[in-house]
């Protein structure tokens, strides 16, 4: 039964994901005083994606083609690891919180390894550039990880949205510093403004496009949807981490019915600050992005000292 | 019996050295069969002739691998024999002194060793027929190159036996000497002379230091064996000296920072199968030598101690994983690689010293634990990494990343093996890296019980270089695969390199890979196994690491962390068949080929790729304070004021900034320090005559 | 006992404290010296309101008093004067780069782990919860001298200076829950006067040697410079 609920979930979270990246959209175009496209255009773009002939580029090898179904699937486990609208599930005994790091390695692996595999000099700067500010982002995100972890005692991700939630209103430091960490490492790792432009056609710009510049048809739908699973990860990581009151601690219908209506909301409001700080801010050039995760870093590293210095009983 | 197999595996390497001397163009057999034809001459030579030069050059080269491989066998079999059966067998050999024989032991730890050592052993047997055959025809005889290959294990597994501390210096005084010879393999060249020296110097530097250790206890304890040993009851200060030498000695041999700078030297100039067995095997003795002497053979545990091993092996992980990122060559690559794991290894090995000695066992036993799981992943996989970087040099000659390219439509089997060591190395869910790097993290994370601030703060800041390490590796491995196996060749050979056609080749990487595999998806029972392993050394057996079953991995409890790496490897490929089958087979739409996105320009070649130098200048430049980098770029101009520029020539080099600051200084102090003694030699008779007249004099008076 | 069990004011108390470390660090990697200037007013209001609500779990007025001070002195009154005297001597436009940003960050860190090292023994021996405070006020005076130490130009040493300042009145008002209110006045008339002090020495220095990089007043050695 509760396997059942899982998989339930999984499918809502994937379901979910274009929806609100139409909504992110929507509310930057607003911001921009531009027409916003339909609240559910990614799924026909997604759609349209599924029904043309991909291509594959000449000096490409079959990792090319694996690579998206690939990334897709770890993108899809992750999703189903992290509490959503319900805690105590199954999935979420599978990976705790530094496999889910490491979901995100695998699947960006594969995307780079194809980025490599065209043979071109765009593959090969996306590749490189995304595994740069990966390696910079992913010690700040295990440290802000680390603090919780160590405040819940668990890595477990349902068992420590559970002791948040036990514990009531507490204003920990640490937890401050390490939602400003994770939510800096998120847009690092999601590839939005200030780190990349998910919206530029100029290659030498890209990070994330570049690697998967020749994708097209089917694959690039995964690719896509991936992305969007990805973006939808982050923001209910740091929604139902710091914030989760509302989430549903039972099965009964009246608690997933609360659930999904509190995740809605705070993934909404997530999306409009995220739309509104791509609108304010500029996109970064590629060398200053390390201070900026290196900043992340420090507030991390700040959170976990104030666990220790300021938290924990002597 | 386990100690009866274990002594088969040193006698059978033995043998191979033997063999492959007597089957030498010189040796006895090539004599014997010479002699036996001559003194036949009447006998029909071209049918029903069993033994032609051609099969009988097979056999010479096939038989030194064929009893490499048994004692490999017998290794694996004695050491899960040791392993599982728990407890400790001993004996007692008539050689060495006359009131000092040797001691031989085989307990769960050797034995787990023993499995280390025996499976790569395996793999490199099967792989070195096919490999040294083009060895046969080159400046140097085959026989020689078994002969130290022999000698050379021989050693590793008498090290792993010794119970006393003679025949352990013996042992691996004997390893080390023997892989001299295998790095000086080649030694026309002068690069590889000078690394084999540089090898063999600091090996003795090592090795002087490990004798100093063991005469720390040996002058407190009443004789050398380790019974002896264990019992001697020292005071802080010289326990802290005892283990300050043998971390130095052990991490020299290891590779630990600042004292590798023999790896990346000596393990490109050796033959690429021996290289497997240096990196995969041979630092993972020393390992073996550290753990045996700070867990079994002191007394007590200090955790200022555990705080050094921390700082040193994170500082060997990043300091190796960056210099790792800068190479070209892909057997220097490797080698810094092994440092880095080195590190993560000790990383590991800190944390279990510094909960150990705060009375915390549990947590003491996991971080054990986990630096064994990755000595044992690690051998697995950079034994396929040296491996298959072995096929590539033997198919191509070729050394240099940057001419590499598009492997992977040449030498398919061989790109998929490379893939697995990549993403086991990578540290990726579902392998085995990823198993002994989360068991690291999950020990680290524990720091909340210990009740110094200061370690608490100092632990999760060595987790999180733990974690920088882990992305830079996974960065310099996508490198490798990507710029070697994917893209577009960069130069003529390559683009004609053919598939490795002896099955033994393939063999020995396909072993390693199924391995790898393997413990990534089931570790569970693996570390179960290790369960008697730790109990005589830190007091502890993990209670929990099993509690939800075979099929998940637990190690504090489950409510603390949980993995299931099956289920995950069963979730990922469930969800991408299902995803290929709805979107291929339904829609049933075949891709097309194209050429790539050109801008509309045209002409993309080769040269327009990505380098192997290139994708590492983001790092390069983050980092640049840690190394030592000179850049040149030439530029070929004409034209009126020099302003049209044909050709341009950029060439970076990457020096280890440890040679500037300890090596050279040290090697200045020591030429002087040598010149002022050399002073004694004045060349003049009656100086000498003076010696000798003075030290008579001296003589005399203490005699009285 | 834990985190959780404190009170919510006691735990507004320790969340301000780490705000506060937050601010230092970011002084210390501030290039531009409007934004240093901004970055010292926040610390100053977050000083204001952390004597606030000590004011409210105690209900001492005084406190209350205190904190008006602090936020008029130290939040408004002296950013705006280095604010305006930025703009006088022309400095806004100039960039006070620092040679190795990721070394003065770590020395950061070292001196926060550092300063709780040795505070251990006195907030070992003392009932107050929001002591542990105590440690981040250390580390505060110290990054406030690291500030000192890695700039040149001399108006952010007078942003550290006052830096130090602030670290000892967190110290104060966390420890013995404030001063007595003439010591307060008496310091915060030291620290206004200090300011105008500083600001009538800048264009003393400057028409000396016709710059503020504090690194050039060598010049003005008598030993003979090969």
């Amino acid at each position: 039964m509760a396997w059942l609920m899982a998989i339930l979930q999984t499918l809502l979270f994937i379901g979910l994901a274009p929806l609100l990246s139409g909504w992110i959209k929507r509310v930057k175009c607003r911001l921009q005083n531009r027409k916003a496209p339909s609240l559910f255009q990614p799924y026909r773009d997604l759609r349209k994606l599924y029904r043309k002939q991909p291509i594959v580029p000449q000096p490409a090898s079959w990792i090319f083609r694996a690579a998206p179904y690939i990334v897709f699937a770890s993108t899809v486990l992750a999703a189903a690891t992290v509490p959503l609208v319900a805690i105590h599930l199954p999935t979420a005994r599978i990976a705790d919180v530094i496999v889910l790091v490491g979901f995100f390695a695998l699947g960006r692996m594969f995307l780079v390894l194809a980025g490599m595999d065209i043979g071109t000099a765009f593959g090969g700067m996306g590749s490189s550039r995304e595994m740069t500010i990966s390696s910079l982002a992913e010690p700040a995100m295990l440290m802000a990880v680390f603090t919780l972890a160590m405040s819940a005692h668990t890595t477990n991700l349902s068992q420590a949205v559970n002791f948040v939630l036990d514990s009531g209103l507490v204003l920990r430091p640490s937890f401050v510093f390490a939602l400003g960490g994770l939510i800096l490492v998120a847009i690092a790792e999601t590839g939005r403004i200030p780190v990349d432009n998910p919206a530029t056609h100029l290659e030498l710009t890209m990070i994330h496009e570049a690697m998967i510049l020749e994708y097209s048809g089917r694959w690039l739908a995964l690719i896509e949807w991936a992305s969007q699973i990805k973006l939808m990860l982050y923001g209910v990581l740091i929604a139902n981490i710091f914030f989760p009151w509302g989430i549903a601690q039972t099965f009964s219908l009246n608690a997933l019915a609360l659930g999904l209506g509190m995740i809605a909301l705070k993934l909404a409001v997530l999306a409009v600050m995220l739309a509104l700080s791509e609108v304010l801010f500029a996109k970064m050039r590629i060398f200053r992005v390390q201070e900026y995760l290196s900043f992340a870093y420090l507030l991390s590293v700040l959170g976990m000292l104030s666990h220790i210095i300021l938290e924990a009983a002597r | 019996m386990a100690l009866l197999l274990a002594g088969i595996s040193v006698l059978a390497a033995l043998l191979s050295s033997v063999a492959s001397l007597a089957a030498g163009p010189n040796g006895l057999a090539w004599h014997g069969m010479l002699w036996w034809m001559q003194k036949t001459p009447f006998r029909p030579v071209q049918r029903g002739e069993r033994l032609t030069p051609g099969r009988f050059s097979r056999l010479a080269r096939t038989t030194p691998f064929l009893l490499l491989g048994v004692s490999g066998g017998f290794a694996v079999t004695a050491g899960m024999i040791a392993l599982l059966g728990g407890g400790t067998r001993t004996a007692t050999l008539p050689f060495g002194l006359p009131w000092l024989n040797w001691h031989l032991a085989l307990d769960p730890l050797a034995g787990f060793f023993f499995c280390i050592l025996g499976i790569p052993l395996i793999a490199a047997s099967l792989f070195g027929p096919g490999y040294v055959r083009e060895f046969e025809h080159g400046k140097h005889t085959l026989s020689v190159l078994g002969l130290f290959t022999g000698l050379f294990v021989a050693g590793m597994e008498l090290v792993l036996l010794a119970d006393d501390a003679f025949l352990f210096m013996i042992a691996w005084e004997l390893m080390s000497v023997a892989s001299y010879f295998l790095v000086a393999y080649q030694h026309e060249h002068a690069t590889n002379r000078r690394a084999a020296f540089l090898y063999l110097l600091m090996a003795e530097i090592g090795a002087i230091a490990i004798i100093l250790a063991f005469g720390v206890l040996a002058g407190f304890a009443g004789g050398l064996t380790f019974e002896a040993l264990r019992s001697v009851a020292l005071t802080p200060l010289w326990a802290s000296i005892a283990f300050v030498l043998a971390l130095a000695g052990f991490g020299m041999k290891a590779g630990l920072v600042p004292l590798h700078a023999w790896l990346p030297e000596a393990h490109p100039a050796a033959p690429s199968h021996i290289s497997a067995l240096m990196s995969g095997v041979m630092l993972k003795i020393a390992v073996y030598g550290f753990i045996r002497f700070a867990f079994d053979l002191l007394p007590s545990l200090f955790w200022q101690w555990g705080v050094l091993v921390l700082l040193i092996g994170s500082a060997s992980a990043v300091l190796g994983i960056l210099y790792a990122l800068q190479q070209q060559n892909l057997k220097r690559l490797l080698a810094y690689s092994s440092v880095e794991n080195i590190g993560i290894i000790f990383t590991a090995l800190g944390l279990s010293l510094i909960f150990q000695s705060s009375g915390n066992s549990q947590l003491g036993t996991l971080g054990l634990v986990a630096a064994l799981l990755h000595s044992l992943n690690h051998a697995l996989f950079k034994s396929l990494l040296f491996l298959g970087a072995g096929a590539i040099l033997h198919q191509t000659h070729e050394h240099s990343l940057e001419n590499m390219g598009g492997l992977i439509h040449r030498m398919p089997k061989l790109a998929a093996l490379f893939l697995i060591g990549t993403l086991s190395i990578a540290a990726l869910p579902p392998f085995n890296g990823f198993v002994s790097e989360w068991l690291i993290f999950q020990t680290a994370l524990q720091a909340g019980g210990i009740q110094s601030g200061i370690l608490r703060s100092l632990i999760p800041t060595a987790s999180a270089v733990l974690a920088l390490t882990s992305a830079l590796a996974a960065t310099c491995f996508v490198k490798v695969y990507g710029v070697a196996f994917l893209g577009l060749p960069r130069s003529r050979h390559i683009a004609r390199a053919r598939e490795v056609r002896h099955p033994g080749m393939l063999a020995g990487p396909s072993l390693l890979a199924a391995f790898c595999v393997l413990f990534g998806v089931l570790p569970t029972p693996l570390i179960n196994a290790l369960g008697s392993l730790t109990q005589p050394l830190t007091g502890f057996v993990l209670p929990n690491i099993s509690a939800l079953g075979w099929l998940w991995l637990t190690p504090v409890s489950p409510e603390v962390a949980a993995y299931s790496p099956a289920l995950v490897l069963l979730g990922t490929v469930a969800v991408g068949w299902l995803c290929y089958y709805l979107l291929y087979r339904r829609t049933g739409l075949e891709p097309r080929r194209a050429e790539p996105w050109d801008c509309g320009f045209g002409g993309l070649t080769a040269r327009t790729q990505y380098t192997s130098g290139a994708f590492s200048m983001p790092i390069r430049r983050i980092f640049e304070p840690v190394f030592d980098t000179c850049e040149t770029v030439e530029e070929q101009t004409e034209g009126p004021a020099n302003t049209r520029v044909t050709g341009l020539r950029y060439h970076f080099q990457v020096l280890d900034r440890a040679w500037l600051v300890l090596y050279e200084p040290s090697g200045r102090a020591v030429t002087r320090l040598a010149r002022r003694v050399g002073r004694l030699q004045a060349g003049n008779i009656r100086t000498y005559l003076g010696y000798s007249f003075f030290t008579l004099i001296v003589l005399l008076w203490v005699v009285s | 006992m834990g985190f959780a069990g404190l009170s919510l004011y006691s735990q507004a108390v320790l969340l301000l404290a780490g705000l506060i470390a937050l601010t230092s660090f970011l002084m210390l990697g501030q290039s531009r010296l409007v934004r240093l200037v901004l970055v010292f007013a926040i610390q100053g209001i977050l000083l204001a309101a952390t004597t606030a609500v000590v004011a409210g779990v105690l209900d001492f007025p005084h406190l209350y008093i205190s904190a008006g001070l602090s936020f008029l002195l130290k939040g408004i009154l002296i950013p705006i004067m280095l604010h305006r005297m930025i703009y006088r001597l022309g400095l806004h436009r100039e960039l006070d780069t620092i040679e190795h940003p990721a070394r003065v960050m770590m020395g950061g860190a070292f001196l926060v782990v550092f300063s709780y090292y040795v505070s251990l023994p006195v907030v070992a021996h003392s009932p107050l919860v929001t002591l542990n405070a105590v440690a981040v006020s250390l580390a505060v005076v110290l990054l406030g001298m690291l500030l000192m130490i890695t700039r040149r130009q001399a108006v952010a040493h007078v942003v550290g200076f006052m830096s130090i300042e602030n670290g000892l009145f967190f110290a104060a008002v966390v420890s013995t829950y404030g001063m007595p209110m003439v010591v307060e006045l008496g310091i915060a008339a030291d620290v206004l006067v200090a300011a105008v002090v500083f600001g009538v020495f800048f264009f003393q220095i400057r028409e000396s040697i016709d710059s503020l990089d504090v690194d050039r007043l060598s010049k003005l050695s008598e030993a003979d410079k090969p």
